[in-house]
């Protein structure tokens, strides 16, 4: 096994680990601590799809968390006030089944992930970047003005989501479902990584025209790896909401989008558990430091100054040495 | 709807445009020069607002606010500028994104540190209080005119100084050839140096004037940023003349559809759910027309072709 073997290794036996020593241990809360960095890992597993893989530098992942969250609000909601959706013209029921939920989520926040690509797709660059960022902000505004779902002051919802066979209120299992989301989406990342479809798209990140030359679409590569990245963050957002019960448009907030991306980047770009190690760093900062001193945002910024300027692999990069590279 | 309410709700546009072009320029600008993509500028145009506050309730200047928000944004941005971003040149838009994100987060928590997250107040000078009668008997707030006159003002004043001076020479041959200005003797370091200075002034000045419209608190420059991208991106990167072109066209799209819109849909919806409606579409409307401009030209009204 390599060192970053070792490394991916030492990350999963403490998410197993810890959890379930709080839970003997009789502590809650690090329960929900460990919950939270692991959807906020899911998050950053889906934007390292477009980020690492496929270079696109998406500062607008923030709309896939939000509606991946709104998706489980507004159908939760419904449910729990008993009340259809879209009277006029669909009148259909909502539900309170996470399963149902999570595919509502994942192809809600596909579809937008699908129109949003095709548009800032058309351009790249430092385009795409505030392209990106103003689809996020056109979001969350939109979310401002929707009162029906609460508008500026967002929506509880008063019970967990449930799913089938388990009591999603306890939560050592409520994290066991995340924690599996999470192994099956780095499962299906590494897999993608290895792929053809994986292949094409480092190619296409790397030199376009050399692939555009051999006859392969980059193009539409980049496309597709954008939306199943929309689609991973989608869900980790309707598993956030459920986590917290309510939602609000901070979820679409460009904050989002931003923190989402320094999880990548403090684990190390395009490595396969980088997100996993830039969350649970930052969750643990944010718990820690967050204790000690209010304003440990300007620990936090000079954390990430440091990091883009001097340590370029991240968490990562600075356990396990250099990504092997295909050069 | 009256006439009056049309030329009001223009003018309202135009000063809101205005002060995007303040913001965009220097967007731009640094763009167009040193290929950055600056994200703490929404920070500098914070940092003028805070100046500004502080030193009109200490001196009761206004003026005198006004020349210290520029200096103070001025120098915040030379020093950013040394210490951070001159790294940042050579390095790819994600190292650039995330730290000049770190910068923000440095910057606005640092304000709230000093400031305490209560919102300060910078009144309005005294010579601009109470309105104007207009032609046609409208009413129209002085501050908010000398808003517009100041920032056509400070348009044109970019505009000299680009295509008329030394100094605007150097700053376009940077855009078009760094290697061979630097060849040719000029020092590119302080040219770099110089461009972000000018740009962190005109946000720190339009983060000053709008200012004593709204609230100066935390976080105020992040929402006038993204707008500043939405601007350049319909205006073309790297284009002055089309980050005041995308300026106003933003300023007034804003302004002008959370007025129509909701009326618009009132013709053929019942008003309560047209109002709705009309007021969701009319937060979105800056994005739809960013997204038409990029459908029709990917890089901008005036920006290079690709």
């Amino acid at each position: 096994m390599s060192r970053e073997g070792y490394v991916n290794a030492a990350l999963i036996a403490g998410l197993i680990g810890v959890p379930l020593w709080a839970h003997v241990a009789g502590e809650p809360f690090t329960i929900t601590l460990a919950t939270r960095a692991v959807i906020f890992a899911l998050a950053a597993v889906g934007l390292n799809l477009a980020l690492g893989l496929g270079g696109l530098v998406s500062l607008g992942h923030a709309v896939f968390f939000g509606i991946g969250g709104y998706a489980m609000g507004i159908l939760a909601f419904h449910a729990q006030t008993y009340t259809p959706m879209f009277p006029d013209w669909l009148n259909i029921e909502g539900t309170k089944s996470m399963p149902v939920i999570w595919l509502v989520a994942v192809v809600s926040s596909a579809l937008a992930a699908l129109v949003i690509g095709l548009l800032s797709l058309r351009t790249s660059g430092v385009y795409f970047i505030m392209i990106t960022l103003a689809f996020g902000q056109m979001f969350y505004y939109f979310a401002i003005s929707w009162r029906a779902y609460g508008g500026e002051d967002g929506m509880s919802i008063y019970l967990r989501n449930s799913f089938p066979g388990l009591n999603t209120l306890d939560p050592i299992q409520f994290y066991g479902l995340c924690f599996v989301l999470l192994c099956a989406a780095l499962w299906l990342t590494a897999r993608i990584a290895r792929a053809p479809f994986g292949l094409l798209l480092n190619a296409a990140r790397q030199v376009p025209h050399r692939v555009e030359t051999v006859g392969l679409d980059g193009q539409r590569a980049k496309l597709v790896a954008f939306v199943i990245s929309g689609a991973i963050t989608g869900l980790a957002g309707a598993l956030f909401a459920d986590l917290n019960r309510f939602v609000s448009p901070t979820m679409f907030s460009w904050h989002m989008s931003g923190e989402i991306m320094i999880f990548v980047i403090l684990g190390g770009v395009a490595r396969l558990f980088g997100p996993v190690a830039g969350a649970v760093l930052f969750v643990a900062m944010e718990h820690v430091l967050g204790d000690l001193w209010d304003h440990w945002h300007i620990l936090l910024g000079l954390l990430l100054l440091g990091v883009v300027l001097f340590a370029r692999g991240g968490v990562i990069g600075l356990l396990a040495g250099k990504a092997r590279t295909h050069d | 709807m009256s006439a009056i309410l049309i030329v009001e709700q223009v003018l309202n546009g135009l000063q809101f445009g205005v002060m995007l072009f303040l913001m965009a320029a220097g967007l731009t600008l640094i763009f167009g020069v040193m290929g950055l993509i600056n994200l703490a500028h929404g920070s500098l145009y914070m940092v003028g607002a805070f100046v500004a506050a502080t030193v009109a309730a200490a001196t009761g200047s206004f003026l005198l606010a006004l020349v210290a928000a520029m200096g103070a944004a001025a120098m915040a941005g030379a020093l950013i500028e040394m210490t951070v971003i001159r790294r940042l040149y050579h390095t790819d838009h994600l190292d650039q994104v995330l730290a000049t994100f770190a910068l923000i987060l440095v910057f606005s928590e640092g304000t709230r540190w000093i400031f305490g997250s209560f919102p300060l107040y910078l009144a309005r000078p005294e010579a601009l209080a109470g309105s104007l009668t207009l032609p046609f008997g409208i009413e129209y707030p002085r501050y908010r005119l000398a808003l517009i006159g100041a920032g056509l003002a400070v348009a044109l004043g970019l505009w000299l100084l680009i295509a008329k001076t030394r100094i605007g020479i150097r700053i376009r041959a940077g855009e078009n050839d760094r290697e061979m200005i630097a060849a040719l003797g000029v020092d590119i370091r302080t040219l770099y140096t110089f461009v972000f200075a000018l740009g962190a002034a005109l946000a720190g000045l339009a983060g000053a004037l709008v200012g004593a419209i709204q609230s100066v608190q935390v976080g105020m420059g992040e929402p006038v940023l993204i707008l500043a991208f939405v601007v350049i991106v319909i205006g073309g990167i790297g284009s002055i003349k089309g980050a005041f072109v995308g300026a106003l066209v933003v300023g007034l799209t804003d302004t002008l559809g959370g007025i129509f819109l909701p009326e618009l849909f009132k013709l053929f919806m019942e008003p309560a759910s047209a109002t709705q409606v009309g007021a969701s579409l009319a937060s979105m409307a800056i994005y739809l027309l960013m997204a038409a401009v990029l459908i029709w030209r990917p890089t901008g009204l005036y920006g290079a072709r690709a």
